[in-house]
């Protein structure tokens, strides 16, 4: 038995995507860039994807670029912005405390190249607040990149209110929209939103494969030279059967997300109820305000890494914000910038849902992991000494 | 597999997990901020380790380290369990990820200052230079951690 509930990192492919991949390898091989008529098929069908993407997303063709995945998107839109802006004198970036390393370590390299970046507060709910974006914003502010929804804590940005503010600004908004699209219906035009990343593999399509949208007038600096594909922005033959399956994935996630988030939200809310029944455990972000397959809790007094293990034993998939499953020293980013103290964050665990999963997995998880978290509290001096009094339980 | 068999085996199946309440000589190392720490208690006859039990917070490779520390010192001499070594513990375990050897560096250090612990109790004299004192292990420095 295989319980999956990790879908946060990647989600398995629909028939459908594969499906669509298929033809695509062996009978519609050619190379869009070429002229013959089996290149020319290719190209139809690059176009034809492309169109799905926009029509879903609710933009032109035109502005869509493919890339090989949320990673490369981010770091394309995020220096594209900044040297658009360094142009003009405006070397500060506004973003978050809890953006994914893409878009962190991207502005970090900027950094060094002597741009100023300000990280809007993500307070204990894991949401950035309009209001201080607003204060933040300055005259020489090339850019504001706040993600969609978190990749650890589920919690949902107030996009289209941080895109108003930013457009009344004259700011060039990116949302980092990864763990939302094929989750969340958004629209970039009434969202206010110029550019966004996504990636296939988190809504059932192909590893490596994304997509950038970016508003049209502006101006996109390509990272990866050679040739032209991708309008001379993103050199390399393109991949078309990743880009087909892409948008395949895409277009039945944004045709059923009714369907699953009314079979997701009530599983991951009683899979919130049970976990928290545990003492001395306590939700990650925001209760309402998040994905609809998202749960992260932390237990005090224990590892996350050891919890993992044992719950993998047991047959269920899970993640955790545990500086031991990162192969840093550091716990999660994301804990620490809503406050969890570092020994609180090591206890964390992720649970992120599909419309896969049944309601007797979810019975099964909240069994197993309450076992669990009490196993590794009977051998924890942690909780020996919360429970002899001789520390403070820092969570109630 | 990101562990070995034998690492699985000892954090699914720990060793000598508990706490030995008329312990006499108990030494707990590591930083919960750093995410393990490892506390073990010993049970000493005339130099002789009779019993030994242990309590850790930590990632799978530390449970492992806590419980192969513990296999291998219990019903031996003092001298023998002070020459336990961090490398010793991990080749018992047929071998750690490199991230994860401080793992078992901390279970030779908890073994050393249970012992460290039963010569101050019992005012025997001891080679200071003997025992690592984990203030000034570089593990957790610099806030690395």
């Amino acid at each position: 038995m295989m319980i999956y509930a990790d879908n946060a990192a990647t989600t398995k492919m629909t028939k459908t995507a594969i499906n669509a991949m298929l033809p695509y390898m062996d009978i519609t091989y050619g190379n869009p860039s070429s002229l013959h008529s089996a290149g020319q098929r290719a190209a139809e069908a690059l176009a034809d994807a492309r169109q799905t993407v926009a029509d879903i997303l609710g933009c032109a063709a035109r502005e869509i670029y493919f890339t090989s995945g949320g990673s490369e998107s981010d770091n394309q839109a995020i220096l594209s912005a900044a040297e658009a802006g360094a142009k003009k004198n405006k070397r500060h970036i506004i973003s978050t405390s809890i953006e994914h390393h893409a878009v962190l370590h991207t502005l970090n390299k900027l950094e060094k190249q002597g741009f100023e970046i300000t990280l809007l507060d993500a307070h204990e709910n894991g949401i950035v607040r309009p209001d201080e974006l607003e204060k933040a914003i300055r005259p020489d502010t090339a850019l504001v990149t706040v993600m969609y929804a978190n990749n650890e804590i589920g919690t949902v940005q107030p996009v289209r209110e941080l895109g108003r503010i930013c457009r009344e600004h004259g700011v060039i908004f990116h949302t980092d929209a990864v763990q939302a699209v094929g989750h969340i219906k958004i629209n970039v035009a009434d969202e206010n939103i110029d550019m966004l990343s996504l990636s296939a593999h988190k809504f059932g399509g192909p590893k490596g494969i994304g997509a950038l949208y970016v508003k049209r007038g502006i101006t996109l600096t390509s990272i990866i030279e050679g040739g032209a594909q991708e309008r001379g922005k993103r050199a390399g033959t393109e991949n078309v059967p990743a880009i087909m399956g892409m948008a395949a994935a895409l277009k039945e996630s944004y045709d059923m997300i009714d369907e699953a988030c009314s079979k997701l939200i009530p599983m991951r809310d009683r899979l919130i109820e049970g976990i928290l029944k545990i003492p001395h455990s306590i939700l990650n972000g925001d209760r309402y305000e998040r994905l609809p397959g998202n749960v992260n809790v932390c237990f005090e007094g224990i590892e996350g890494e050891s919890l993992l293990l044992i719950l993998d034993s047991k047959g269920i998939c899970a993640s955790s914000g545990s500086a031991c499953t990162s192969g840093s020293l550091d716990p999660s980013h994301v804990l620490l910038a809503i406050g969890r103290p570092h020994e609180v964050a090591h206890g964390s665990l992720r649970l992120s849902l599909s419309h896969e999963n049944t309601e007797e997995e979810i019975e099964y998880m909240i069994e197993n992991i309450a076992w669990t978290v009490s196993y590794l509290r009977s051998m924890s001096p942690v909780w020996r000494d919360l429970e002899e009094g001789r520390k403070e339980h820092v969570i109630q | 597999m990101l562990y070995s068999e034998k690492v699985m085996d000892h954090f699914m199946h720990p060793r000598n997990v508990g706490v030995i309440d008329d312990a006499d000589g108990v030494g707990e190392v590591g930083n919960a901020k750093c995410g393990d720490i490892m506390k073990i208690y010993l049970k000493i006859d005339n130099d002789i380790i009779t019993d030994v039990k242990f309590n850790t917070f930590g990632c799978g490779s530390a449970i492992a380290s806590s419980s192969m520390a513990t296999e291998m010192i219990k019903g031996k001499p003092l001298s023998e369990a002070l020459k336990l070594t961090n490398k010793a513990v991990a080749e018992a375990l047929e071998g750690l990820p490199a991230h994860k050897l401080h793992c078992s560096v901390l279970a030779e250090e908890a073994v050393k200052a249970a012992v460290k612990d039963y010569y101050d109790k019992n005012g025997i004299e001891y080679d200071r230079s003997e025992f690592p004192d984990c203030a000034t292990c570089a593990h957790c420095e610099g806030g690395s951690c």
